[in-house]
């Protein structure tokens, strides 16, 4: 009997309509085609023309339409009417809510505006949020960034002007030799793996550097399966190893770096360790053409790297000298590190020798004429094909800071940096300290801060105390602490609110942050400090207002819910003022807009803030007649100008559409960004696009699209002046003085020159008592809480078991199904574990922010994430244990601030298996209901 | 039962480059997507916000350590969706037909209206390649995006396999099998592409691209010792000098 093949239709209708959008399914900002059938989202895939993902999408972004139907979704606004934690919420109207914020903020601003804590998460808008708490008055404004990566931010503009991700990339159509340190799967998403493949397909070689070997790291041809907290003494003597090898890049440290600058000598002075400078403030080097002293920037200089200047019987060295001095000293040997960063010596050395051999054996150049900053035409541009990327891997350490020093300081001696082959920035970077706003602290009730509450300090002086000496803000950044807290310190917030310490606040007002559960340390204790009563029965913290679109557990300890939008129902833009979704090759920003309308009673949040800010009267909000000046967020975006003809976003400006970056008002702008695809793009010229922080063509173009008000070239700080100022005073220079409990930790930490020193943990517990590293991550297809509440995703990761070692696994005779107790100086927990034989052998690990709280995410209560899915952050304590003097010092990087996730040390013990993981917690009531048993999604008929 | 086509006039399938997949489920997902709204029944999902969530996938990715002769232990991250096979096993085990290999490409499908839902055919699978929706009733596998790659609504560009168009990583192509000069075959033929378990008899059309060796930048004397200027700042300094003046 022949077979007859059905008939079927190959070429059915795909969708009515494409609407293009920004995706959110995590920070890494692609474009998407969003497929609309009947008005409803049929399928969402990647955009080709955008400059971020060219047409890839990945799982996350795919599953965007179970997030967009997710059964978690909040509502209507509520208020609650349990006790706090409960979950116990009343339905109220949105007339009633903003009633009630209105009620609570007024006040606030009018009398003490610093009784205001407002935080939000990971969040996009902080050029929004941050000028609407600017606003407001109060100082206790952050977002998210001091538990993520300010270390690798911070590090990164101090030291050139601009760190990884939305910072700069590799060059990977010319890199041959990529370097990948730490954990990074969950930032810049997409074109990472793309510049993987990019970098496989043209012969050249990946080295992952991580205690896991997952993800990237297991398409890495190379894995170094380091020791925990160890990276930066890896570098460093990588850094040994080149230098004594003299494989460092002479031509470009003495033209484009401080190596040359003259340090002052003199111990004696009181500008000891600052850069000697003319009488307008410029960094001197010597001449070789005339062998005087010079600043840095004259036109024709060619700055000695290696000469001295002598006066007044003091020879003052410049960085270059003290640099030889620090590490060719035996102490940065491969063999003398080995053993701490379990490594092999001939590893290192290897590894040493293929970065020299690819940067220079390896080097090319592209016929790109360029001009720099002194006055100089340079027929072509030096590539040198190696590169690197890290992110929370080695920042999300106590010595994270100086870490990434040495990573960008590695980068810098290889000549690696704006070149091609290297790393190069995305606009609006390269951006020196100098180019950024400081830190601004100074509240004046019923009128607006003084500044931008965020930024860059330069010294003691730039600190945040009150007159009284006592610390201006709430989460204590920029003090003594933790100078350089760029990013402030979100996991410190509740923790000090709860303790009144440096004050007392009023309301707590959140923006999805997930504080407790997984976004905090010491979870337990945060969901303890939320609920916390007084002698009187008021709760320690008196009000909390938390917006978020879904169900999360943070939900259930607010008095008054926002609700926030989906992602595909909103209006956002993702700025040149924030950070935006440019490439090493071209200005771009985005928007997001409704590309449906919302279903139930919720508001995108920046709308809600506009609306707030006009009903308190702030300036910026309303008119001179105290009319609202912007309907919505939308009209803020179009309508509103940081300075004259610079707004939110570049593109379309002007009367016609037809300018980017700096041009009047377009009141059909939104529409010209949906017409071109959802974004802007403005492509660097050729011959520009390299050397940026010193070519002249550059710098023009950044001008003329309204990045700088003028050309600001500058020089990498290899030496960070800064962290000098702070040393000094330690050493008792100056009015501003450290308390003496922090004066020699700020001696040790604050090097102007990148150090490494053990993670604080380690001196603050036994490593024999816990000997074993812990650590977590994020898997690639999700990101932060709301994949396990993806119908699909969740099915992908729905439970995350502790990894162990072999060593350890056979150690302790574990087997298949077994359960172990895990212990750290704070606390225990007890978790189911599996066996990975990939992994540092003295390192466990587990995936960040799977498990769940019971009635969280309506999921069900007995969902694997709510009984076998666990948090790390039980055991990870934000303040490490009592030193001698009874002190506690935070958990945190003693430069930034930033979280210190990764030090944690543990110990492990082999227990029965329980029904559920320990600690477990009673449910909170859903304030959506539970989800639907069984779904079938198809849209189309 | 359902008889094999003696040759198909094309054989379109996939290579997928064990090389540089990440292990990220971009092509999972991607593929349930577009083969939810498409061919077919909905690729359902039971208990979905439960205890147990099961759903139907036409593509899964799954990891394995592998430990090397000598050297570290390796993750591999190993995606796996119907080989399009030449001697398909699932087809000629159909009681009725529904299962089928096309004659003029090899895309092997399941003709959903036929399907009774018996599971034979995912039986005679040695992949585990096929998956019975659990609310439809009916035998799930990939189609090759059978409704993409001749769409013409689709722009020509997008005329691939949603997994391969999706794909972050590039580690999936397709093409024609049959064309020793198309992209597939070249690939294959320059990165010693390779049969999932060949010794089934089952001649997959699919092939896989084997990882690199890893792990050579290991010891000393594989890539050598940089040779030394100076040993101590001193002798830096003078290098530093004679160094410059070459410059």
């Amino acid at each position: 009997m022949a077979f007859k093949q059905p008939v079927i239709d190959t070429s059915p209708k795909v969708s009515d309509e494409i609407r293009q959008t920004t995706c959110y399914m995590c920070a890494c900002r692609c474009g998407i085609n969003v497929h609309m059938k009947d008005g409803k989202v049929a399928y969402i895939e990647g955009n080709r023309d955008h400059p971020v993902n060219k047409g890839v999408l990945c799982a996350k972004g795919s599953a965007g339409i179970m997030q967009v139907n997710a059964p978690s979704r909040l509502q209507a606004p509520m208020k609650r009417v349990g006790p706090r934690g409960s979950g116990e919420f009343e339905t109220i109207s949105w007339d009633e809510a903003m009633d009630i914020a209105v009620g609570w903020l007024k006040p606030i601003r009018e009398n003490d505006p610093e009784k205001l804590a407002f935080f939000t998460g990971r969040d996009q808008s902080q050029s929004f949020t941050g000028f609407w708490a600017q606003n407001y008055g109060t100082p206790n404004f952050a977002a998210h960034g001091g538990f993520c990566s300010v270390n690798m931010a911070a590090a990164g503009i101090y030291t050139m002007g601009g760190a990884f991700w939305e910072f700069g990339q590799p060059d990977w159509d010319h890199t041959k030799l990529f370097l990948l340190f730490g954990v990074a799967e969950d930032h810049d998403s997409n074109p990472i793996k793309m510049g993987i493949s990019k970098v496989k397909a043209n012969g050249g070689r990946i080295v992952g550097v991580n205690p896991i070997r997952s993800g990237y790291n297991a398409v890495a041809d190379d894995w170094v399966g380091i020791t925990p907290g160890t990276d930066g003494l890896f570098i460093l003597s990588l850094v040994h190893e080149l230098m004594r090898a003299g494989k460092i890049d002479l031509d470009y440290l003495a033209r484009y770096t401080n190596a040359p600058v003259l340090v002052n000598g003199d111990e004696k002075s009181p500008e000891f360790g600052l850069f000697l400078r003319d009488k307008d403030g410029k960094e001197l080097v010597i001449d070789k053409n005339t062998g005087k002293l010079a600043p840095f920037d004259q036109k024709g200089v060619r700055p000695d790297l290696s000469a001295t200047h002598r006066a007044k019987g003091i020879t003052h060295r410049p960085v270059m000298h003290m640099m030889a001095e620090r590490y060719l000293d035996k102490e940065y040997a491969p063999e003398n590190v080995a053993e701490r960063c379990g490594i092999s010596a001939e590893r290192i050395k290897t590894i040493a020798a293929e970065i020299a051999r690819v940067a220079f054996d390896e080097a090319f150049e592209l016929d790109h004429e360029w001009t720099d900053f002194r006055g100089e035409t340079h027929k072509t541009m030096i590539g040198r094909p190696v590169s690197f990327h890290s992110m929370r891997g080695i920042s999300a350490h106590s010595n994270g800071f100086q870490t990434a020093r040495a990573l960008h300081v590695l980068q810098i001696l290889l000549g690696t940096v704006e070149v091609p082959g290297g790393f190069r920035f995305k606009p609006p970077y390269p951006k020196p300290v100098s180019a950024h706003p400081k830190p601004h602290c100074k509240v004046t009730p019923g009128a607006p801060l003084n500044g931008p509450h965020l930024g860059y300090v330069t010294g003691p002086d730039d600190l945040m105390y009150k007159d009284d000496g006592t610390p201006a803000r709430i989460d204590k950044a920029f003090t003594w602490e933790n100078p350089m807290s760029a990013h402030g310190l979100m996991h410190m917030v509740i923790s000090n609110v709860h303790a009144g310490d440096p004050y007392k606040i009023d309301t707590l007002f959140m923006y999805m942050a997930n504080m407790s559960w997984n976004s905090s340390m010491n979870t337990s204790g945060v969901m303890k400090m939320l609920t916390d009563q007084d002698e009187n029965g008021d709760y320690v913290i008196p009000r909390i207002i938390y917006s978020d679109a879904y169900s999360s557990e943070m939900v259930a300890y607010a008095d008054l819910i926002l609700p926030d939008t989906t992602y595909l129902e909103r209006h956002d833009c993702i700025s040149l003022l924030d950070r935006p979704i440019c490439e090493a090759d071209a200005a771009a920003d985005a928007i997001r807009w409704p590309v449906i309308e919302p279903d139930r009673e919720v508001r995108g949040f920046q709308s809600v803030l506009v609306d707030l800010g006009a009903r308190l009267g702030m300036n910026g909000f309303v008119n001179e007649d105290g009319s609202a000046k912007y309907k919505d967020y939308a009209d803020y975006i179009v309508n509103h100008e940081r300075k004259p003809g610079i707004g939110p976003l570049a593109g379309f400006r002007g009367k016609d559409g037809d300018q980017f970056g700096r041009g009047d008002v377009n009141p059909d702008q939104i529409d010209r960004y949906i017409e071109n695809g959802g974004f802007a793009v403005n492509h660097i010229p050729e011959g520009a696009n390299y050397y940026k922080p010193w070519n002249n063509a550059y710098q023009d173009w950044a001008v003329g699209v309204g990045i700088f008000d003028k050309p600001e070239p500058y020089l990498f700080q290899l030496y960070v002046e800064p962290l000098r100022k702070f040393q000094l005073a330690a050493e008792g220079h100056g009015d501003r003085q450290p308390p003496e409990h922090l004066r020699e930790r700020v001696k040790e930490t604050m090097d102007p020159l990148p150090i490494w020193y053990a993670p604080f943990e380690d001196s603050h517990v036994d490593p024999e008592e816990y000997p074993v590293h812990a650590l977590t991550q994020r898997p690639m297809a999700m990101y932060h809480s709301w994949g396990t509440q993806n119908a699909w995703l969740r099915q992908l990761y729905g439970r995350n078991p502790m990894y162990l070692p072999t060593d350890i696994w056979e150690k302790h005779g574990f087997e298949d199904g077994d359960w172990a107790e895990i212990t750290s100086a704070h606390g225990s927990i007890t978790v189911p574990v599996m066996l990975m034989a990939s992994l540092n052998a003295s390192t466990i690990w587990t995936w960040n922010a799977i498990g769940k709280r019971k009635g969280a995410w309506a999921l069900s209560e007995d969902a694997p994430e709510a009984t076998k899915g666990f948090l790390l952050n039980h055991i990870i304590h934000e303040l490490l244990p009592p030193k001698a003097d009874g002190m506690r010092w935070t958990n945190s990087d003693p430069v930034t601030g930033q979280a210190a996730w990764f030090d944690l040390r543990v110990k492990i013990r082999k227990t029965a298996a329980l029904a559920e993981v320990d600690p477990s917690f009673p449910p909170i009531k859903s304030p959506v209901g539970q989800g639907p048993k069984d779904i079938a999604w198809k849209v189309g008929k | 039962m359902t008889q094999l086509p003696t040759s198909t006039d094309k054989k379109l399938g996939l290579v997928i480059d064990l090389d540089t997949c990440v292990g990220c489920h971009a092509c999972v997902i991607s593929c349930k997507g577009w083969n939810t709204e498409n061919y077919g029944a909905p690729l359902a999902d039971v208990d979905a916000y439960g205890a147990n969530p099961v759903g139907s996938f036409l593509n899964r990715v799954h990891s394995y350590e592998v430990q090397p002769e000598s050297g570290p232990s390796q993750l591999v991250h190993f995606p796996k969706s119907c080989l399009h096979c030449e001697d398909a096993p699932c087809v000629p085990v159909c009681p009725t037909g529904a299962s089928y290999k096309r004659s003029e490409d090899g895309i092997v499908l399941v003709n959903e209206d036929a399907c009774i839902g018996c599971g034979l055919c995912a039986w005679a699978c040695p992949y585990g390649a096929r998956e019975m929706d659990p609310t439809a009733g009916v035998m799930k596998k990939c189609t090759l995006c059978v409704d993409r790659i001749y769409n013409e609504n689709l722009p020509e560009e997008d005329r691939i396999p949603s997994c391969v168009r999706t794909c972050p990583s590039g580690a999936r192509h397709f093409g024609d099998f049959a064309d020793p000069n198309s992209n597939v075959s070249k690939l294959v033929a320059e990165r010693g592409g390779m049969d999932l378990m060949p010794e089934m008899g089952t001649k997959p059309v699919n092939k896989y691209l084997p990882p690199r060796i890893k792990d050579t930048l290991n010891t000393a004397g594989t890539c050598g010792e940089l040779e030394t200027v100076s040993e101590d700042a001193t002798g830096f300094l003078g290098w530093l000098d004679k160094a410059l003046e070459k410059l």
